[in-house]
């Protein structure tokens, strides 16, 4: 197995092999598939052609028994590798809990990471092995893609809002980040390298590399935030103005007023605190005021955090 | 037969005067007007893969910069698109044969036709002038906000280009809807259809309902970009995933525009060069329009990463992989169209027998990239580059070939050296494996597209794609040449040289104006070689 | 569809017209999908922000929107009749019916264009080209909607009303081909008309 797969290019995670895996099955269902095709044109063309001593038979030929089997056996086929390929994918969707959260912003044509405790990176990206990481994602100017080979995995980077990712490492290594979505002429070397320590090693990198740091985490300054902005006169559980207590709110299904319900996940709590009145939880009058100009990204991003943090918290 | 005009020098082609051409309305004239514009277009986005090539020889961005090189893959991706494949058959071959094989005078709206061409001539006005003036940098999709706020390159110009050109694809779409519906010869009930009609019948759809999603698209692209009316860019309060939806709303189903046409080329000639009807007609026809509809409803697996949600992606790879079962059972159908045939291998058989072992790879190498999972780590990488050239170059272009060499004779009276069209035949089908193969490979090691410089353990396989493009080259070039000769000095060929079946070939060779000399009745099936061979 | 071929059979007439009223069904079919995409942007807005919307909305001058949408409904009517006239042989007739079809729809375009110019000096809408504070993206989206749909619109009805008056032409002309041109004018005319239909409740009644 390992000599017939020596030239798929590294695999970094148990999911990298399993995408190899459903990618191994379609291409041995292809490889079959092209070669009876070519094998079945290959001897009708030669036994049948012209001038050759063989059966012909002018008739109009017709089997619908014959189509129906083919059509049948080919969407058999098909649903099997779509279904297992769908339940790779569905099996990574939701992150475990415990994971290490990093915020990832992709600008023209630069990859800027930023760990808890306000370590920032630019150019690598250093993850342990063993521990599931997250990764938050948002653009500064257009759509850019996070894309690491050895794991299989790709994001894009929307501006104005954030999408997510995680994967998990078992190979300590150093993996090549590329954008694959193209964002102008610094495109192709829009790079940065993925270093996977193991544990030991990345709890030394990363003691030295908070020396440096802030040592506040994003959602402490997004606490911090929240009592300047004067978010907490209205957001508490005492407060006489009708606003959500957002502890434990994150994470969680909220009701909106038309009734639709929808997970209050980072992207919702960011659209909240940017246009309040677009989706309003049932219940609460659209009250609240736009911060849309008024916040950095990274303000923004360490008040979502702080609202994040606050979904394990007790009022 | 009766039905030929046989007198001397009635020929569609007379008389010959440019202005007799510019105000035709004859289909065979405004589908030659077509071919001669989609060979110049062809021309000029070739050239700009012969650089971007030339470009990729060496993983260092040495050649051209990395701006110009944004400029070659855009302008390569928008005339490839719009200005050649997308007319390519329907308006070439389409134009000329489809009212012939259904034994009508001419299309339903012979003026609509003439400006559907000039349509066309308008929008390549447009893009070449944006090429003359500087190009655009955004690559065929348009993708905002990169479109409408950061490049600075020509926009607004390239999009009133395909704007344009999409209102000459919708003209060409009417009118073979109405004229299929309305212009049929007696008899000639739609059972007895010639599988060619029936591609372009469902592409004409296909062209009808998707393109003026496209054309609208670019209206809002155009109004954000100088008006700054917010659709789409994030900054303006727009949502770029909702451009990416609309955009791959018609680009999708556009892909069947380039495709469908070829296939019913390719199941004319596999009948006529086999000598059998095409093996279960009725499946074919359900085929051809299931992959119509279908093709309408898949196009969300251009956007497995973009942030949609997981399970619309989960129904978007679903119907991705259902839309392949119906083309599945047409490669069946072609083969068994073999069995117990006679069979000859001129070289429109060759090039329909190359579609189809391209197209097999092209079609389950979709497969991977319907796949979730595996899309994830292919999708905007080589993988996917390779999977639709496949599609397009070794589908759409060998069955544009196929058809041109089948219906060469019929066109000008003339038949094309058969001994150089077997050796470019195979020329095209070997020059577009080594080019294109090597990208697969390419894809799956991680090579995102769009790259103007690479890491450079991708050095070894960009190479072997280079090198291919001289005998892809060849491959094109050479039947340039010799159709051209021939177009004035082949060898005569009769009313039907190959003694094929359809309504076309029982006008003479080149056609009368009105194609026959009174309106034929129909009294057979569809490909009755049988009868043919048995009065032979 | 006015140039449509006419093939040499007896029943030469009726096919030319079938083939005319089906080039316009089929012309309108990608119309529709024109204006779908309209719809479908519209539609993902109004799931993301309905309150915005709901806000914007109530700023548009309603008032105006149900004048205009009598006059269309009105000249909806009024081409019926031109048709039936025409297919009966009351040229004159249906050349009148017509030339008030287009009064109507000239009237509306007033109408519309007045709006405009209203929302325009007015400056309470966040109009592309003036700097207005509006409370967010998604309000000057929506705005900014109102504007494309409308004008869209506006375009069709535009083109209707020339049409409208090219078929009053050849009916005084007495074009042989008049009753069936109309026909097609007619259907058109319709179309424009069905497309406000539906613009009128998305645009103005979100809040009611």
């Amino acid at each position: 197995m390992s000599d017939l797969v020596a030239w798929l290019p590294a695999a970094a995670s148990a999911h990298a092999r399993s995408v190899d895996q459903v990618f191994l099955a379609l291409l041995a269902v292809s490889v079959l598939t092209v070669v009876v095709v070519t094998a079945a044109l290959g001897v009708l063309a030669l036994r049948y052609r012209a001038g050759a001593r063989a059966p012909r038979d002018p008739r109009v030929l017709r089997s619908p028994r014959l189509e129906a089997a083919w059509s049948l056996l080919t969407l058999v086929v098909f649903v099997a590798l779509c279904a297992w390929s769908t339940r790779v994918y569905l099996a990574t969707l939701e992150p475990p809990a415990d994971t290490l959260d990093i915020a990832v912003t992709a600008a023209q044509w630069r990859w800027r990471f930023e760990h808890p405790g306000g370590i920032v990176e630019r150019g690598e990206l250093h993850v342990p092995v063993g521990r599931p990481v997250r990764l938050v994602l948002d653009a500064r100017d257009v759509i850019h893609s996070f894309y690491v080979p050895a794991l299989r995995l790709k994001q894009d980077a929307v501006p104005g809002r954030y999408t997510s990712t995680w994967f998990e490492l078992d190979t300590a290594g150093e993996y090549p980040v590329r954008c694959a979505e193209f964002c102008g002429t610094g495109h192709a070397t829009m790079r940065a390298t993925l270093v996977a320590l193991a544990a030991d090693d990345f709890a030394a990198w990363h003691e030295q590399a908070a020396a440096g740091a802030s040592g506040e985490t994003p959602a402490q300054r997004g606490g911090a935030l929240f009592e300047s902005l004067g978010c907490a006169s209205c957001h508490a559980a005492d407060s006489a103005t009708p606003a959500p207590d957002l502890h434990g709110v994150a994470g969680r299904e909220v009701t909106l007023a038309d009734g639709s319900t929808l997970r209050a996940d980072a992207e919702y709590i960011r659209e909240s605190i940017l246009a309040p009145r677009a989706r309003v939880v049932a219940g609460y009058d659209p009250i609240m005021p736009s911060f849309e100009g008024q916040l950095e990204d990274a303000e923004l991003r360490a008040l979502v955090a702080y609202v994040e943090s606050l979904a394990e918290a007790s009022p | 037969m009766s039905l030929a005009a046989n007198a001397r020098g009635d020929d569609y082609r007379a008389p010959g005067g440019l202005r007799t051409w510019l105000t035709t309305r004859d289909h065979k004239r405004i589908g030659l007007l077509y071919l001669v514009s989609i060979v110049v277009l062809f021309a000029l986005g070739a050239g700009a893969a012969a650089l971007m090539r030339l470009e990729l020889l060496t993983p260092a961005g040495d050649l051209v910069t990395p701006a110009v090189y944004d400029r070659l893959f855009s302008l390569h991706g928008i005339v490839m698109v719009w200005f050649f494949l997308i007319p390519s058959i329907p308006a070439t071959l389409g134009n000329f044969l489809l009212p012939m094989m259904i034994g009508a005078p001419d299309v339903a709206f012979p003026r609509l036709n003439l400006a559907s061409w000039y349509l066309f001539v308008a929008g390549s006005a447009f893009t070449l002038a944006t090429v003359l003036l500087g190009g655009v940098d955004t690559g065929w999709t348009f993708y905002t906000p990169y479109s409408t706020l950061f490049s600075n390159a020509h926009v607004v110009l390239a999009a009133a280009g395909v704007f344009v050109v999409g209102f000459s694809s919708i003209l060409t779409g009417l009118n073979f809807v109405v004229t299929v519906h309305t212009l049929r010869a007696p008899g000639m009930y739609w059972r007895r259809l010639p599988l060619f009609v029936w591609a372009q019948y469902a592409t004409a759809l296909v062209m009808l309902l998707a393109t003026p999603v496209l054309a609208m698209l670019l209206v809002l692209i155009v109004l954000e970009r100088a008006a700054g009316i917010g659709i789409f860019d994030p900054a303006l309060g727009g949502d770029p995933l909702l451009f990416q939806h609309l955009f791959w709303f018609y680009s999708h189903p556009a892909v069947y525009i380039m495709l469908l046409p070829a296939m019913g080329v390719v199941s004319e000639v596999i009948a006529c060069f086999a000598r059998k009807r095409v093996f279960g007609y009725r499946f074919v026809v359900a085929a051809t329009l299931a992959i119509a509809a279908i093709g309408f409803l898949v196009w969300g697996h251009h956007m497995f990463v973009a942030g949609q949600s997981p399970w619309a992606s989960a129904v978007f790879s679903a119907l991705s992989f259902l839309v392949a079962v119906p083309s599945a059972i047409k490669v069946f159908n072609w083969t068994a169209t073999l069995y117990r045939g006679r069979i000859s291998f001129p070289a429109p058989m060759l090039y329909a027998l190359s579609f189809i072992l391209l197209f097999v790879i092209g079609g389950l190498t979709g497969l991977m990239l319907a796949a979730l999972a595996v899309d994830v780590h292919l999708h905007d990488t080589y993988f996917v580059v390779a999977h639709f050239h496949y599609i397009m170059v070794g589908g759409a272009v060998s069955g544009l070939l196929a058809g041109l060499h089948f219906w060469w004779p019929k066109m000008c009276g003339r038949q094309y050296p058969e001994g150089l069209a077997r050796v470019a035949a195979l020329l095209l089908f070997a020059g577009f494996n080594v080019t294109f193969f090597p990208q697969y490979l390419l894809g799956y090691l991680g090579m995102p597209r769009r790259y103007h410089s690479y890491p450079a353990p991708f050095e070894g396989l960009n190479l072997l794609s280079s090198l291919g493009t001289l005998l892809l080259a060849a491959g094109y070039l050479l039947p340039l040449g010799y159709l051209a000769w021939s177009w004035w000095r082949g060898a005569r060929a009769g009313r039907d040289p190959w003694r094929a079946a359809g309504l076309e070939w029982q006008t003479t060779s080149p056609p009368p104006a009105h194609n026959f000399a009174s309106t034929p009745m129909v009294t057979r099936e569809a490909y009755d070689y049988a009868g043919i061979d048995a009065h032979a | 569809m006015p140039d449509a071929l006419v093939p040499s059979r007896p029943d030469a007439q009726a096919a030319a017209r079938q083939a005319a009223l089906l080039g316009m069904w089929v012309f309108l079919a990608t119309e529709v999908l024109f204006f779908g995409a309209l719809f479908a942007v519209y539609a993902e807005l109004r799931h993301a922000a309905p309150q915005a919307a709901a806000a914007a909305s109530s700023h548009l001058y309603r008032e105006v929107a149900i004048v205009n949408t009598a006059l269309l409904l009105t000249s909806s009517y009024l081409v019926a009749l031109a048709v039936h006239a025409a297919r009966a042989g009351a040229d004159a007739r249906a050349a009148r019916l017509l030339g008030r079809t287009a009064m109507l729809g000239i009237a509306f375009l007033a109408l519309k264009g007045g709006e405009y110019a209203a929302e325009y000096h007015a400056a309470e809408l966040p109009l592309p080209g003036l700097a207005v504070a509006a409370p967010g993206d998604a309000y000057a989206r929506f705005v900014d909607l109102y504007i494309v749909m409308t004008g869209a619109h506006a375009l069709h009805v535009a083109v209707g009303v020339g049409a409208l008056l090219a078929a009053r032409g050849w009916l005084r002309r007495g074009h042989s081909a008049g009753a069936r041109r109309v026909e097609v004018v007619a259907l058109y005319w319709h179309f424009v008309d069905i497309v406000w239909v539906f613009l009128f409740p998305l645009l103005y009644l979100v809040d009611r």
